[in-house]
């Protein structure tokens, strides 16, 4: 155990300098130009806000069924079979149908390449799953229904929140997904969230509808309240533009009244339909509605068809631009609740950066104190491979651009604590095996060898430990688990490699020396 | 040689009140648990202005419905921990604190940290930190049960539930919160206590390979001898660790140190007094481990 080739020395040698050198990258500004690698902050060192968003898919639910159900009504008129009593309750479509064609409309819903039922072919399960009640048949969401409605509408609503972050222009934002129904925003420097909050927790579903207090409207009409509660007013269901045909919006100053405003150009598309409808419109209230609530309903003056116009409403600056950013980025497929937040101002990263380091220097040098009192020369040994342990930790925690969180530090210093305990052992073992040898080279040897499986199990415990945690864990814990974790191994590594490398070459001058270790 | 082995029933008896006064106040008390696993909303607050302190902030908070509103002070003069309910996840809550605040005692005041887990979050959180535990244990359980025979894991075990408990039991005697950085301490106290029993269980193993007319009281005691220096300097250059996190380390690692403190010192204690007494009154011998070795 004690014999080093000259090979493995400089093996050895270069493994530590590589990883010091990695480590020192840290300290260097601007980067190392050969390894452009630095250990990332964690958002509670750095400063930082962690929003946990979940989607509420209710209204996604209701507007796709929805849809199936008009798509059904003209599905089997085509077909020649009528359906009765078409409605949508409780997330469930029920309809009746003439006994004779009852069969036949099953087999249609539970035919593996039904039209009118899609999957089958894919997930081995239908989207719909259909009931017979007696004299209705009722359809509702099948398992892979929901899964599939939960992750498309969460890939939507995924593009449209990193748009709407990356206009705001924070810097290196991460966003995740999380579950199927669950977005993951952190947003690093970032000390006050109110304005990203806010902007994430509107739908900007935009829409322009006339004013109608006429119950003869063919598409209905309903009440909505204006922005401001002042009033409302009915109008109708028919939709002439929205959100969707927006190719771009502006705050603008409005040179005539003074005011702010949010300037839009439309689609072609989009503009010739509004071209038409107001031509056709002059005089009546265009309402321009936003989440439910009336923005403002102007009078239309003139046809509109250069495809650009504005929307007024007693905005400030500041909500004019907030507007403009969200009908630019586009509607949110659902509304998002934030039903996680963490926040950290960069001054406390700052102070637990400092606070984290004192203590990691005095655990440090107290317990290489406690070591050379209790070893002497072998405690010095064991002081310098505890340095080298911990450069070749923080080392590989730059390699892989780990993420050292504040309980990762926390990590750190308690692996500086229990990374001596394998020198420990070993030198606690080779004091009993001089008791009865009085060669101190196969003293030394045996020593080394006899320690081995408690030494094993011992880190093999904290490596369960630690794994355990790095999976169930989440952000600041995990990096606790990670730190703790490759602290093991750097532990190991140099506990037999370089300790043992020193403990040789100081056994094989002093072979002859008597009780050489104490 | 120190004569460990007296004590074994001593200690038995005494391990065995403070589990059961630990279990008494989990039951009956329970654990103080933080905004992570209940709910709610946390702020931290930095003022320098003296017109700030404990009890005006609870007014100026009161004014607001904010529901159970606690305000303590957090580490220094200046800093401020306020924690309440936020029962019905209101959004902008905030913004109406911090406006509202603004009104009383002008722009002097930071806000540090803002902290809000919702009802549904927290009971995730809480049924993973549950989950981590148990997994950790019956992980430990499997790996022990693998290295060595029944009897040692059932010691281990024992040791490493005694160690949990009573640390929980003290968590919850003193009231100090339960946060997710303290399932990170309960885990690496699993692994630490776990680390401390192999280690001594180790020696015993080979010892009794070595010793076939030394009963299993004397043995255990040679062992625990044999391994005590080790077992000493480890604790204490792992509470030396400690100590400096829970000193230095800022205000938000002084639970996680602590419990990590305790946890050492039970860890310690009960890979003595109670790994060993399993081993002894499960009446361990050489057979026990040659009939093994056979398999």
């Amino acid at each position: 155990m004690l014999y080093f080739s000259k090979l493995r020395i400089i093996f050895i040698s270069i493994i530590c300098l590589f990883f010091i050198i990695i480590a020192s990258n840290n300290l260097l500004t601007p980067n190392n130009k050969f390894i452009d690698k630095k250990i990332n902050l964690g958002l509670d060192l750095q400063g930082g806000s962690y929003l946990l968003l979940e989607i509420d898919n209710s209204p996604v639910i209701e507007q796709k069924l929805q849809n199936i159900s008009t798509l059904i009504r003209t599905y089997f008129k085509e077909k020649g079979i009528r359906i009765g009593n078409l409605n949508l309750t409780n997330n469930k479509i029920r309809f009746s149908v003439n006994e004779e064609f009852k069969q036949k409309v099953i087999d249609e819903f539970q035919n593996e390449n039904s039209d009118i039922n899609p999957y089958y072919p894919r997930f081995k399960s239908h989207q719909l799953n259909i009931t017979d009640k007696g004299n209705q048949l009722e359809l509702n969401f099948s398992k892979q229904g929901i899964v599939e409605l939960k992750t498309s509408s969460q890939d939507q609503a995924l593009e449209i929140v990193r748009r709407r972050i990356d206009e705001i222009g924070t810097n290196e934002p991460n966003i995740l997904k999380r579950g199927n129904d669950r977005i993951l925003v952190e947003l690093p420097g970032l000390d006050d969230p109110m304005r990203i909050k806010s902007l994430l927790g509107k739908t900007a579903n935009l829409t322009f509808r006339f004013v109608s207090n006429d119950d003869q409207d063919s598409f209905g009409v309903e009440k909505i309240q204006y922005e401001d509660g002042s009033n409302e007013d009915f109008v109708s269901k028919r939709i002439i533009l929205s959100g969707d045909n927006l190719l771009d919006a502006q705050p603008r100053m409005n040179n005539q009244t003074n005011e702010t405003v949010v300037s839009f150009t439309l689609d072609r598309v989009g503009a010739k339909r509004f071209g038409k409808a107001t031509s056709s419109n002059i005089g009546r209230q265009l309402a321009i509605i936003l989440d439910g609530k009336i923005i403002s309903a102007p009078v239309i003056r003139d046809t509109i068809a250069s495809g650009s116009g504005q929307i007024s409403g007693g905005f400030t600056f500041q909500s004019a631009t907030d507007l403009a950013l969200l009908l630019r980025s586009g509607a949110l497929p659902a509304p998002l609740n934030i039903i996680e937040e963490r926040t950290v101002g960069p001054d406390l990263g700052q102070d637990s950066i400092d606070a984290g380091m004192i203590a990691l220097a005095i655990g440090f040098i107290l317990v290489i104190i406690y070591m050379f009192i209790k070893y002497k020369i072998f405690g010095l040994i064991t002081n310098i491979t505890l340095v080298a342990n911990l450069l070749i930790l923080i080392g590989i925690l730059t390699l892989f651009e780990a993420t050292l969180t504040l309980p990762g530090i926390a990590g750190i210093i308690l692996t500086v604590g229990m990374a001596v305990d394998a020198n420990v052992l070993i030198f606690e073992r080779i004091k009993e095996e001089l008791k009865n040898e009085k060669n101190n080279i196969i003293a030394f040897d045996s020593g080394y060898t006899k320690s081995r499986t408690a030494i094993l199990d011992a880190n093999i415990t904290t490596l369960l430990a630690a794994t355990i945690l790095f999976f169930m864990g989440s952000g600041p814990i995990k990096g606790f688990s990670v730190t703790l974790g490759v602290g093991i191994f750097t532990t190991l590594f140099s506990v037999y490699f370089i300790a043992r490398l020193f403990t040789a070459i100081y056994v094989s001058k002093n072979r002859d020396k008597e009780a050489l270790i104490l | 040689m120190i004569k460990f082995n007296k004590f074994y029933t001593q200690f038995n008896i005494v391990s065995l009140i403070l589990v059961i006064v630990s279990l008494v106040f989990l039951t009956f008390k329970g654990l103080n648990f933080g905004i992570d696993f209940k709910g709610g909303t946390l702020i931290e607050l930095r003022s320098t202005d003296d017109k700030i302190n404990v009890s005006s902030l609870r007014d100026n908070l009161n004014q607001i419905d904010l529901g159970d509103v606690s305000v303590k002070k957090f580490g220094n003069d200046q800093d401020y921990l306020i924690k309440f309910e936020n029962k019905d996840n209101k959004k902008d809550i905030i913004d109406e604190i911090k406006s509202n605040l603004d009104k009383s005692f002008g722009n002097n005041f930071d806000f540090r940290r803002v902290e809000n887990v919702g009802p549904k979050v927290s009971a995730e959180l809480l049924r993973s930190g549950i989950i981590a535990i148990s997994v950790s244990l019956a992980i430990m359980l499997i790996y022990i049960w693998i290295r060595f025979e029944w009897q040692f894991s059932l010691g281990a075990i024992v040791a490493l539930f005694h160690d949990v408990i009573i640390t929980l039991g003290l968590f919850s005697l003193l009231n100090l919160e339960i946060n997710l950085s303290i399932i990170a301490a309960v885990l690496t106290i699993v692994g630490y206590s776990m680390n401390d029993t192999v280690v001594i269980f180790d020696r015993v193993r080979e010892n009794l390979k070595k010793y076939s007319d030394i009963k299993i009281y004397e043995l255990t005691n040679i062992s625990i001898n044999e391994t005590l220096s080790r077992t000493l300097i480890t604790s204490v250059t792992t509470l030396l660790a400690l100590f400096s996190i829970f000193f230095f380390g800022g205000e938000i690692l002084k639970g996680f140190s602590l419990a990590m403190i305790f946890g050492v010192v039970f860890g310690t204690y009960s890979s003595i007094y109670i790994a060993n007494t399993i081993l002894v009154r499960l009446n361990v011998s050489q057979k026990t481990i040659l009939k093994e070795d056979k398999d």
